[in-house]
């Protein structure tokens, strides 16, 4: 491989890497958003997943983490919609309650279970698994096919999430339902629950987001690490309009904005890295601007049912 | 109408009542003594006065402060999740400001100080109202977003402009003399809790007895029927409400620079934006409430060093006890709503 292939092979492996946390965390709220709730405490499901997949895979290995990082996922969208669906709560301020209460808990278990400070925890994380044949292509193949399995669980829980939103009954429930929850509930869909299973299915994915992070990207866990990509997701699921494929495209390109760091850095540019700490931020807001006026979101989202 | 000037102090006991349950419970799953720790946390924020006056008080300033910002955007029902990283912004300001006057006298360079602290907060929150008003985005996202962006901003400063002549750490140099708060005698309080309260008192006035509290409030709770039949420019009601709860939190970031820190430096908040939104919401937006659930949350921060310090706990688990008072205001509110929607729709037995 020439240099400029590596480098863009490298850009591309980290592109995707980056973005995969994003795609399941979006693909998630994109579910519960659809059925007509939006939630914030998706960036607290996504931390408490990435504690909860740090103590899991000190314990038994990833797998473990894996399971128990969906399994924090559950619960802490459960609370939400507990409160938010159950209670009809105000969603935006339930959510950022339960993202600040997400904060807290990890933060203070982290501490009790592994001391403040001191060095990062080495956990065991996945391996990259290449495809047979397929990661023998130039260029793509190192960058698509030999990923660690969480990633191409993600991209294959796209279509599956196609298939579920448009070609199922509950997934039409469910469109129906976050367009106008009377006009569903006039033609027999179970709307609360609806919502509820959407929201918490929504978490559990939010949950092996996070565990995605610790297990096959950064290998540790730190307080606050998910650094606000659960509201990331939240504007990656308006820019790829509520649609699977539009998620996928839209959380590449959040991948790909931060991978940039690492392409500048092989090609011994110097700029500031805060400037592109704030890259992904950035980037939502400038894709909410752009997206918001052509999109439709659904109908009734954000109201009580 | 005792029961009605009641209600809202019942609900509010109940909702810290709650989050105590919860923070209790918490603490004793994780195999702490919960008596112990909740006593030590009590007498961080009470135990005696220099408790109260230096570490409880001190911290409720920012909050009444950035309470207040936060209420001012929910009454208008624009939800302002930003007033962290506008306080930063406002702290950065302030910082930047506060070195350079130190030739002024002192009423002057604290005036210059806590004005460019607002003015940085108004600038930081105008990009969501920009959003908002050209293209419909969601307040919500775009001001949270900000929050990061506020932090990087930060980050940049003390490691770059603003870090101090010695280039060690990554903090500015100290602000002049001039600029600094007077303080208390014998204490850390400074001079920013008069503002805090003043602000309190005039923030209540223009609520209950302007015009333009009236329509902001209209805005609020529908502001469908706000434009149809009270002929009020809801869009710019709510915007300019967003413009004020920016320069409130920006000016709480340049009165914790002025009276409290001096330098700016990363994590100077821990956490002080979202706190607010428990501060305003157990007021119910009311702003002589504010000074009462600031100096409260005031007191549950200064107690969470003190329960670190005395019994190990990790300060943040108070955050938990802080998200469940939020989830316990709004699920009375839900209750209270019901309940009036029954007195309603209830036969009348003839």
């Amino acid at each position: 491989m020439t240099g400029e292939a590596a480098v863009l092979a490298g850009f591309l492996a980290a592109a995707i890497r980056i973005s995969t946390p994003l795609l399941l965390a979006a693909t998630g709220e994109m579910l519960s958003e659809r059925a007509g709730v939006i939630n914030l405490g998706i960036e607290g499901a996504m931390l408490a997943g990435a504690l909860a997949s740090a103590v899991g895979a000190a314990a038994g290995g990833p797998w473990a983490g894996t399971l128990a990082a969906v399994a924090a996922g559950l619960i802490v969208a459960g609370i939400f919609a507990t409160v938010a669906i159950g209670a009809r709560c105000d969603q935006i301020i339930s959510g950022t309650a339960i993202t600040l209460g997400s904060v807290g808990l990890t933060g203070a278990i982290y501490r009790r279970a592994f001391g403040s400070g001191g060095p990062g925890l080495s956990l065991p994380t996945f391996p990259s698994v290449p495809i047979p044949g397929l990661s023998k292509l130039p260029v793509l193949g190192p960058a698509l096919f030999d990923q660690p399995v969480l990633t191409y669980v993600a991209w294959i829980l796209v279509p599956v999430a196609w298939w579920f939103l448009f070609r199922t009954w509950w997934g039409l429930a469910l469109r129906a339902t976050g367009e106008s929850a009377d006009a569903a509930r006039a033609s027999g869909v179970p709307v609360r629950r609806v919502q509820m299973l959407a929201t918490v299915t929504g978490g559990a994915m939010a949950g092996l987001a996070g565990a995605t992070l610790v297990l096959a990207q950064v290998g540790t866990f730190a307080e606050k690490m998910t650094a606000g990509r659960g509201f990331i997701a939240i504007a990656i699921v308006v820019l790829g309009r509520w649609r699977p494929a539009g998620v996928l495209l839209a959380a590449l390109l959040f991948g790909s904005a931060s991978a940039l760091q690492f392409a500048f850095q092989a090609m011994g540019l110097t700029v500031p890295y805060q400037l592109f700490l704030v890259m992904p931020y950035g980037l939502a807001l400038l894709a909410l601007a752009g997206g918001v006026g052509r999109a439709k979101a659904p109908a009734g989202l954000g109201k009580p049912a | 109408m005792t029961g009605k000037r009641l209600g809202p102090i019942l609900t509010a006991l109940t909702a810290v009542g709650a989050g105590f349950a919860v923070l209790a419970i918490g603490l004793a799953a994780s195999g702490y003594d919960p008596v112990v720790a909740l006593g030590a946390l009590g007498r961080g924020a009470f135990g005696s006065w220099y408790a109260f006056g230096s570490a409880t008080l001190v911290r409720a300033i920012p909050l009444i402060l950035l309470g207040l910002g936060v209420a001012l955007a929910f009454r208008g029902g624009a939800l302002n999740i930003g007033a962290e990283g506008q306080f930063y912004a406002g702290a950065i300001a302030a910082t930047w400001v506060g070195i350079h006057v130190a030739a002024w006298p002192s009423g002057l360079a604290i005036g210059a100080v806590w004005s460019a602290a607002a003015v940085a907060g108004v600038i930081w929150i105008s990009v969501p109202v920009l959003l908002k008003v050209r293209f419909g985005v969601m307040e919500v996202i775009s001001t949270l977003l900000l929050n990061f962006v506020a932090e990087a901003a930060v980050s940049y400063a003390v490691t770059g402009p603003l870090q101090e002549a010695k280039r060690v750490y990554p903090q500015s140099d100290p602000i002049s003399a001039s600029a600094r708060l007077p303080l208390l005698p014998g204490s850390r309080l400074h001079g920013g809790i008069v503002v805090a309260v003043v602000l309190a008192v005039i923030l209540w006035v223009l609520f209950t007895r302007t015009r333009w509290g009236f329509r902001l409030k209209a805005a609020g709770l529908s502001p469908e029927a706000a434009r149809v039949s009270g002929g009020i420019p809801v869009l710019r009601v709510v915007a300019g409400a967003l413009l004020w709860s920016g320069a409130l939190a920006g000016l709480g970031g340049g009165v914790e620079i002025s009276g409290v820190t001096y330098t700016l430096f990363q994590n100077l908040s821990p956490g002080y934006g979202f706190t607010a939104i428990a501060v305003a919401l157990l007021a119910r937006l009311n702003p002589l409430g504010i000074i009462l659930t600031g100096t409260l949350f005031g007191a549950l921060e200064a107690g969470a060093q003190g329960m670190q310090r005395e019994a190990g706990v990790p300060a943040v688990a108070v955050q938990v006890a802080e998200a469940t008072i939020i989830l316990a205001v709004l699920l009375a509110e839900v209750l209270a709503r019901r309940a009036a929607a029954r007195s309603i729709s209830a036969p009348d037995p003839a």
